[in-house]
């Protein structure tokens, strides 16, 4: 019965999200305002019905109904309640529910936080944002039902992929997707602008917010995933350059150029046509990652020969989506003027140029992800393209990129002096070099250039943005009053920088001075990898809800300090996988890390042990990156543009009525 | 800046952009393509002899030999007609078992053993490499070669 309501709501929704998209498109172009303003009642009534669907997903999941299918196959009756829940989003139907449930909150958030804005625009960007979500909801509809009931139920489902049973796995997938999902906001924002013909500075402050909103998700959802597959896959590593990252990875990469190009659009009034192109380029992305990770198409390209019809689907909803917006840019976008002038060496041109860096970087990471696909599709044989792939075009792609966030910062807008500018901060330049240098000579060793190269690229990135705030305080008397009278968004991408730079420390120490050792350890035996000494103290049966371990013992001491270990390796019941559960002393500094490889005879394990220096930073700095989006998107100038708007629409109305 | 001068300039470096991505994503792919050789194909003489490449089959139940003292483990993987000893030294991955499908990396060694330097199987009871599966399905005689349901441990 719960199901059945489920099917119906989500039958609701799409006809919702047809009103939604019908009358109000219709309505702005033939200008009745009647037709407009049914936008934010079917956008709100959709949420409602997507929420009512998902719900009832969930309460099957619940209440362990194994005659639906999907729940038979990702849930069991031993699995914890709030392992139960997030299987709502185990697999490939419910990750789709899940999707258009985010994208109905997203659209549930623009009809109230859209005020501020003209009915017709309103009206167009829901109208957008409900042809989208009639293409994902036709998908699940026709090809992907979640509410699909066994003829024949199992006394108990299948269980949950062990994997996913970890609480980073939990929240992982709806940061992600409100990432994905908040980019077709952005996307609707463009494309509802090129409908209406008006690309203009107000067009570019409306969607900052959004757009800097997406972007916070997103980046908080990847830092998420890197910080499970770290501590969950049992190799020590943080990224894999997996088909899924990747999928992940490019929206970001667009997105990140997006909001660069959307504070020049809103400044200055430049890059208006290349910003609503990145927004479509964003959007697609992060559609074509949804289908990419969940098709099964990654697995096998035959995965789309043996479900026809959804590989169809997935395919032209994609060709409808790019192919479309593509086309109307290209119809609308030679008439949009840039009325800002700027100088060769500028602001506005380095910034230009790190977008073009960015979007490069994300389309080698296509190309290398989709490559293989396409050779296997044209049966010219099966090639993987690894990990070193990636490394030996992304770093040359992105060093520029880092070198000119810096850089770009002390440049000035419209056109700048390259010798003024070079003298003056010279000695930026001089003392981020001298601080890499002491740095890794104390600490390290001056022969590893590239960790050399990196930890000053990363310097400077702190500095050029401390500098930045500086300059801007330094203008007040007091730098008490300086301090306060400067808007979050400076704080945003002050925070956001050095989060950056954050990010890159960790990246280059963890990278070049991980220590890794793979020994066969007999109780009581001892390993030493630099000052830390490990010693197996053997296993022991532990007892899970759905599964049975064995549960090492180590103890680490260095100097005085002992720590105690404790890895696990889990014998899942009902799909009889077995997990590596690693066992992890986290640091500032290092985090030494083990996990336990098989057992071999005479209560001998195969052991994975690590130390990792300054691996925590990768997402720490990715933290910094989310925080200062957070910052920036709550700047005021945003609310009180809403409001002054809010107050100048309610005084004439309420002055007739 | 005229719009002229800025139309040009941001062409030329989308041009440059993409021609110095090409460049690295060419020369990239040059070195770090990985071909698939099935076990037939190895054992034909097809697969390259000191490059690296990928193989990947079923790993034949009663092949896995563990080394006393070390973490040298030594297995033979197949495709039905035809299988390749592999050696390989570490921790095999946690779905690594006799009938399970699997693919490693690595390189050919003079005597025709397969070096394996990294040793894969996806963390799915039901998955098999889709190489594998279609190396299965495409047997000589166009059957099934492998009956691998009743490999699946009990």
């Amino acid at each position: 019965m719960i199901a059945e309501l489920g099917h119906l709501a989500l039958v609701m929704a799409l006809m919702m999200a047809l009103l939604q998209a019908g009358f109000p498109l219709a309505g702005a172009a033939g200008g009745v305002p009647l037709w407009m303003a049914v936008a934010r009642g079917a956008g709100r009534a959709q949420c409602f019905f997507l929420l009512a669907a998902f719900g009832c997903l969930a309460a099957s999941f619940a209440l362990n109904d194994f005659s639906v299918a999907y729940v038979a196959q990702h849930s069991n009756s031993a699995l914890p309640l709030y392992y139960r829940l997030s299987a709502v989003w185990g697999g490939h139907e419910g990750s789709m529910l899940l999707w258009a449930t985010i994208l109905g909150l997203w659209t549930l958030a623009v009809t109230i936080f859209s005020r501020s804005l003209t009915e017709d625009f309103v009206a167009r960007v829901l109208g957008v944002m409900g042809l989208v979500s009639i293409g994902i909801l036709l998908f699940i509809l026709l090809t992907s039902n979640p509410f699909e009931r066994l003829a024949v139920p199992p006394a108990d489902g299948n269980d949950l992929n062990p994997l996913l049973q970890d609480f980073g796995m939990t929240i992982h997938p709806p940061m992600l997707y409100m990432g994905y999902v908040g980019l077709s906001v952005a996307f609707s924002f463009a494309v509802a602008a090129l409908l209406s013909g008006s690309l203009d500075a107000a067009w570019a402050r409306w969607s900052r917010p959004w757009t800097l909103v997406a972007w916070t998700f997103l980046t908080a959802g990847i830092t998420l995933g890197s910080w499970w597959a770290y501590y969950e896959l049992g190799w020590g590593g943080w990224w894999f350059w997996d088909p899924v990252e990747n999928a992940s990875f490019m929206p970001w990469l667009v997105a990140t150029a997006l909001i660069h190009s959307l504070a020049v659009t809103e400044k200055r009034g430049a890059f208006k046509a290349w910003t609503v192109l990145l927004a479509i380029f964003a959007f697609s992305l992060s559609l074509l990652g949804t289908f990419l990770v969940r098709s099964g198409v990654l697995t096998s390209v035959h995965a789309f020969a043996t479900d026809p019809a959804r590989g169809l689907f997935i395919l032209v909803l994609l060709g409808v989506v790019i192919g479309g917006s593509l086309m109307l840019y290209g119809l609308r976008a030679p008439a949009v003027r840039d009325n800002a002038r700027y100088e060769l060496v500028s602001r506005e041109n380095l910034l230009l140029l790190n977008n073009i860096l960015l979007v490069t970087a994300a389309g080698s990471i296509l190309l290398g992800t989709l490559y293989p696909l396409v050779v296997d599709a044209l049966g010219l044989g099966k090639i993987s393209v690894g990990p070193p792939y990636f490394d030996a075009v992304f770093a040359p792609v992105m060093a520029p990129v880092f070198l000119l966030a810096g850089t770009g910062l002390l440049f000035p807008w419209r056109s700048a002096n390259l010798t003024a500018i070079a003298h003056r901060t010279r000695w930026l330049a001089l003392l981020s070099l001298a601080a890499g240098i002491v740095t890794m000579a104390v600490f390290w060793s001056l022969r590893d250039i590239k960790t050399l190269a990196t930890i000053t690229l990363a310097i400077w990135l702190v500095v050029t943005a401390g500098y930045t705030l500086w300059s801007r305080i330094r203008l007040r008397e007091h730098w008490l009053a300086g301090l306060r009278s400067q808007s979050r968004g400076v704080y945003g991408m002050t925070l956001a920088h050095a989060g950056l730079a954050v990010v890159l420390i960790g990246i280059a120490l963890s990278g070049r001075y991980t220590v890794e050792k793979t020994v066969r350890l007999a109780p009581n035996e001892t390993v030493a990898i630099g000052d830390y000494v490990f010693t197996f103290r053997g296993t022991t049966r532990v007892e899970g809800p759905n599964y049975t371990a064995s549960q090492g013992e180590f103890a680490v001491r260095s100097g005085t300090r002992e720590v105690i270990l404790k890895p696990e390796k889990r014998a899942y019941r009902v799909q009889r996988n077995t997990m590596t559960e690693a066992a992890i002393d986290p640091g500032l500094t290092r985090d030494l890390y083990v996990a336990l490889g098989e057992p071999m005879d005479n209560s001998a394990w195969s052991v994975r042990l690590y130390y990792k220096p300054f691996i925590r930073w990768i997402w720490l700095g990715g933290l910094c990156m989310a925080l200062g989006g957070v910052l920036a998107a709550s700047d005021k100038r945003y609310r009180v543009a809403a409001r002054q708007k809010a107050a100048l629409s309610a005084t004439p109305s309420s002055a007739t009525a | 800046m005229t719009r002229r001068h800025q139309r040009m300039l941001a062409v030329s470096g989308i041009l440059i952009g993409i021609a110095v991505a090409a460049f690295f994503a060419l020369s990239a792919f040059q070195k770090n393509l990985l071909y698939f050789y099935t076990p037939s194909q190895v054992a034909a003489g097809e697969a390259p002899k000191g490059y690296p490449f990928r193989v990947g089959g079923l790993v034949v139940p009663g092949s896995v030999k563990r080394d006393a003292g070390s973490l040298k483990v030594r297995f033979e993987v197949t495709d039905g007609p035809a299988s390749v000893a592999v050696t390989y030294s570490g921790i095999l991955p946690d779905l690594f078992r006799e009938g399970q499908g699997i693919i490693s990396i690595g390189q050919l060694n003079q005597d025709g053993v397969f070096e394996a330097t990294e040793v894969l199987a996806k963390h799915d009871e039901n998955y098999m490499p889709p190489e594998i599966a279609d190396t299965v399905k495409h047997g000589a005689d166009g059957k099934p070669v492998l009956d691998y349901q009743a490999w699946q441990p009990k």
